[in-house]
């Protein structure tokens, strides 16, 4: 069994990072044992959940499909770097508010891929929210209560 | 008072405010703490090693490679742990595979190393001699005269009932009243079929963990995800002998549960590798071993007959269920005995026979899972009322209006009904989803009614004061999600008239919380809160008598104020929470703390009423009710089902936070869609052949409909806190029923089997009229 660790250079949430991780590690592994960023979820560790959704250079990617290696150089933005984020702040308290947040394991990848969304198309409509959150699996909530608050969210951002 | 009308009940403060759960901002913040992103000092990880053989003997182990691959401390064996046996109703699991392993998947082994990688990594290094026996992988084959037999010992097992366990059967439940066998010739019509209903799996998005450590006095701290951190504590010191004041049960925040995390996954396993490695080991599965390792919903075979006159009156009903129990009783005792209470459903049905077996097989343990068992005999139930009603020409709304069962019946076997809003529910689905849709096409339209307990066993609650006049509550329920802890804080909150935030909800810990059953049988709301209530309640009484000596008079002319404040009737003068509570903390009488512990007491059975044998739960709970329609599309080609549009009506009794009840009521239908029409695990012989979420199917935003409207009724319950009933597992059981009426009613065809598939429903498109097989 190779323990033999890698130094790999990224943007993590702003700041340049130097990080000794497993060779091959997924970037899920690299933030969550060598980083201790523990927002992104380790849900079924097969990229279908949706739970350990981040961003790389702006774009959500599945961060236990993803290679810390091709993240060399690149930008990685977790929930923890959200702070300040017009778009994410009107999605999360209007998430709070829906009562689309159950027990939360899902929420952070459901917020990623939502605010992407809201990047992409201000005004989306409710089939439109649908598809693009359909690669988030919520198994509390139902969906009814994630898609008002991002139409809700929206709306807001739009006005 | 007429039946049906809500009694008048004090309104104010935030019961009844839809206030943003407590744990939101957190969650969205992605700064809330599950098991997994629990780290200590000096903490390994641990690996499981899963049997690949369903049912073989174990006859040792090498653990000489794997103990010298790098970075492993400890490897655990069922050599490690003692005889030791845990289970709610029989206690017939060890911690670990001990002698046999009994499903494909089972824990055998298990390694404590620096990484997880390497844990599993050791794992595949140690080497088990097997000796493979014949598996019995279906109730039928476990029955057979020359069957295998998993249980050797199963005579000698501790059950905390009259199971009648023998050979692989693990439980028979047989309850009756009237007369069926006589019945029948009073019937106008009589209708009946077999059904089978498939195994689901939870999914909840976190997968089972568990962190333990012991202290240099050898006294253990175990943190995991759960429903109920005592029943962990007490799975644990069962399966591994430890006195129970040896072990300390926490819980960080739980990613859902839905009946998978209430009784022990992982939790005993972890504590014997971190007593073995005495350093902390944290525990956490994969998703495949989330679903090959810890328990799902039972497959049943439901025989059913009902029978009616012609004025749509029923007589009679009899109901026999095969339930697969897996390789370990878990709660599966109970889940049977529960659907044979629930499988007459919300009706006047003067005889009744239920009876079933539950079967020991060489598969995982299935086990509590929302609805209980309920919405596999509802599946049955359901379809035979509307047969019955097609065949006497009433309409699906009239056929269960002229049977339902009303406030002071008695439920099948004897529990007493108390508030009952069924009729009102039946009324807000009839009114909303009359008509045609909004483009003029005719609906497809299914109906379903339901009712479930919420109650079950004991529950507690402490209130204090602090220096302040602010509040800590304590109850050690578990907040799996659903907003427990901001409920509970609303009933705290408006019992003693604070504003809500003012009331803080101390987290679940074996040392220093009351007892509490756990968070399951749709029980913490009505339970808990009535714990609560009643604590709070005496913290009150406790200030009105501190007030009454600061402000010289009796405590009759005293009241209780909005903001914690407490005067005299008729007088502006008032003294606050804040300087009682210091009187009583520097000064006379001592802090202010209420506590209260209650058990559900009321009895199941009436003797003079029914027969019942080998029934798990003696003490049930009161009666939540709920009717739910559909309207579905069949696609003509491939046979597929969607839910156009959904209307789901609960009696919660009062809701607490009605936002709240809503998503129970939104999430509990879209999980009874997902087992409705696709959701099934399915076994390759002896293997689970899709333990992925690649290939289990459950719904996502996409296979939801928009319109699923929710209509909360409240009948409050005289027994609840403020009126309220449970809402947790209501809103998912009549959902089989509903969307098999409403593709009957689209294709003409009836199905006996689940789930609802496209190939299913089109075989039936093309040979309407038969029950399909």
């Amino acid at each position: 069994m190779m323990v033999k660790k890698v130094l790999h250079s990224l943007t993590l949430n702003g700041e340049e990072v130097q990080v000794a991780t497993a060779a091959g590690a997924t970037l899920l592994q690299t933030l969550r044992e060598d980083l201790r960023i523990l927002s992104s979820k380790r849900g079924c560790n097969q990229g279908v959940c949706g739970a350990c959704t981040v961003l790389v250079d702006g774009t959500p990617v599945r961060a236990c499909l993803t290679l810390t290696a091709r993240c060399e150089g690149h930008a990685v933005q977790t929930m923890e770097g959200m702070d300040g984020d017009r778009v994410m702040a009107t999605l999360q308290r209007h998430m709070v508010q829906s009562g689309g947040v159950q027990c939360g394991f899902c929420t952070g990848g459901v917020l990623i891929s939502a605010r992407d969304l809201l990047e992409a198309d201000p005004t989306p409509s409710r089939e439109a929210v649908k598809t693009a959150l359909s690669g988030n699996i919520c198994r509390c909530t139902g969906y009814r209560t994630i898609v008002d608050a991002v139409c809700g969210a929206a709306e807001e951002l739009s006005q | 008072m007429s039946l049906d009308q809500p009694e008048p009940i004090f309104v104010g403060g935030t019961v009844g405010q839809s206030v943003a759960k407590t744990d939101s901002l957190e969650k969205v913040q992605g700064r809330a703490e599950y098991i997994a992103d629990l780290y200590r000092p000096g903490m390994l990880h641990g690996a499981i090693l899963a049997s690949p053989h369903a049912h073989a003997r174990i006859r040792g182990y090498d653990l000489s490679e794997a103990m010298q691959a790098p970075g492993v401390v400890a490897i655990i064996t069922g050599d490690d742990v003692g005889e030791g046996r845990m289970g709610a109703f029989i206690k017939d699991e060890h911690a670990i595979a001990k002698g046999k392993v009994l499903y494909v998947g089972e824990p055998v082994a298990a390694v404590a190393a620096r990484t997880e990688e390497e844990a599993r990594h050791a794992c595949r290094l140690i080497k088990v001699d097997y000796e493979e026996l014949p598996a019995v992988l279906s109730p039928e084959e476990g029955l057979a005269r020359d069957a295998p037999i998993l249980h050797e010992h199963l005579a000698e097992y501790i059950k905390v009932f009259d199971a009648g366990s023998d050979g692989n059967l693990c439980s028979r439940t047989e309850l009756s009243e009237g007369d069926v066998d006589a019945a029948w010739a009073d019937c106008d019509v009589i209708v009946e079929g077999e059904y089978t209903t498939q195994p689901q799996a939870h999914v909840s998005m976190e997968p089972c963990g568990a962190l333990a450590e012991v202290d240099a006095a050898g006294r253990v701290t175990l943190w995991s995800a759960n429903q109920s951190v005592f029943r962990v504590q007490a799975n644990v010191c069962e399966s591994l002998g430890l006195p129970m004041s040896r072990l300390r049960s926490l819980t960080p925040r739980v990613g859902a549960g839905f009946g998978n995390k209430m009784e022990p996954h992982i939790q005993p396993i972890t504590v014997a590798l971190a007593m073995k490695a005495m350093r902390p080991v944290k525990l956490i599965l994969s998703r495949e071993e989330d679903f090959e390792m810890v328990r799902a919903r039972h497959p049943y075979r439901v025989r059913m007959k009902t029978g009616a006159k012609s004025d749509g009156t029923l007589v009679a009903r009899e109901c026999e269920v095969l339930v697969e129990c897996g390789a370990f009783a878990d709660d599966s005792p109970g889940v049977m005995g529960y659907s044979l209470l629930m499988c007459g459903g919300p009706y006047r049905i003067p005889h009744m026979k239920a009876s079933g077996k539950l079967v020991y097989t060489n598969k995982l343990r299935f086990g509590a899972f929302r609805g209980f068992g309920n919405p596999q005999v509802l599946f049955a139930g359901e379809q035979q009322i509307d047969q019955i009603g097609e065949k006497l020409g009433l309409d699906p709304f009239t056929i269960r209006r002229r049977n339902l069962l009303r406030r002071g019946d008695q439920w099948f076997v004897g529990p007493r009904i108390g508030s009952n809003g069924l009729g009102r529910c039946l009324d807000a689905v009839e009114q909303a989803a009359k008509g045609a849709r909004a483009d003029g096409s005719p609906r497809n339209f299914g109906l379903a009614v339901t009712a479930h307990i919420s109650g079950l066993l004991g529950t507690g609650a402490i209130v204090r004061m602090l220096e302040d006049g602010t509040i800590s509550l304590n109850t050690g329920a578990t907040d799996i999600g659903q907003g427990s802890d901001t409920v509970l804080a609303q009933i705290c909150a408006e019992e003693l008239k604070l504003p809500f935030d003012q009331v803080a909800v101390a987290s679940p810990d074996t040392d220093g919380s009351p007892y509490n059953w756990g968070t399951t049988a749709s029980r913490v709301t009505y339970t808990t809160g009535r714990a609560v209530k009643a604590a709070a309640k005496k913290v009150v009484d406790q200030a009105m008598d501190h007030a009454a000596e600061i402000l010289d008079c009796d405590v009759a002319d005293l009241e209780l104020r909005e903001g914690g404040r407490i005067g005299r009737h008729g007088s502006n003068t008032d003294v606050t929470f804040a300087q009682i509570s210091g009187r009583a903390h520097w000064a006379a009488g001592g802090p202010l703390v209420g506590s209260e512990t209650l058990v559900f007491d009321e009895p199941t059975h009436d003797p003079k009423r029914a027969i019942a044998l080998g029934l798990p739960f003696p003490r049930i709970g009161v009666f939540s009710f709920a009717a739910l329609g559909v309207d579905v599309d069949v696609d003509d080609t491939s046979g597929q089902v969607s839910v156009h549009e959904a209307w789901s009506a609960a009696d919660v009794g009062r809701a607490i936070n009605p936002r709240l009840v809503e998503v129970q009521l939104h999430g509990g239908f879209v999980q009874g869609l997902g087992y409705s029409l696709y959701e099934e695990m399915v076994w390759d012989g002896a293997r689970l052949a899709n333990p992925s979420l690649m290939d289990y199917k459950v719904p996502t935003a996409r296979d939801v409909p928009d319109a699923i409207h929710t209509f909360i009724i409240e009948d409050p319950d005289p027994t609840g806190p403020f009126g309220a009933k449970g809402a947790g597992e209501i809103g998912l059981n009549a959902a089989p029923g509903a969307i098999a009426n409403a593709v009957a009613r689209a294709t003409g065809a009836r199905h006996a089997h689940l789930p609802l598939t496209g190939e299913r429903v089109l075989a039936g498109m093309l040979d309407p009229g038969a029950l399909q097989d």
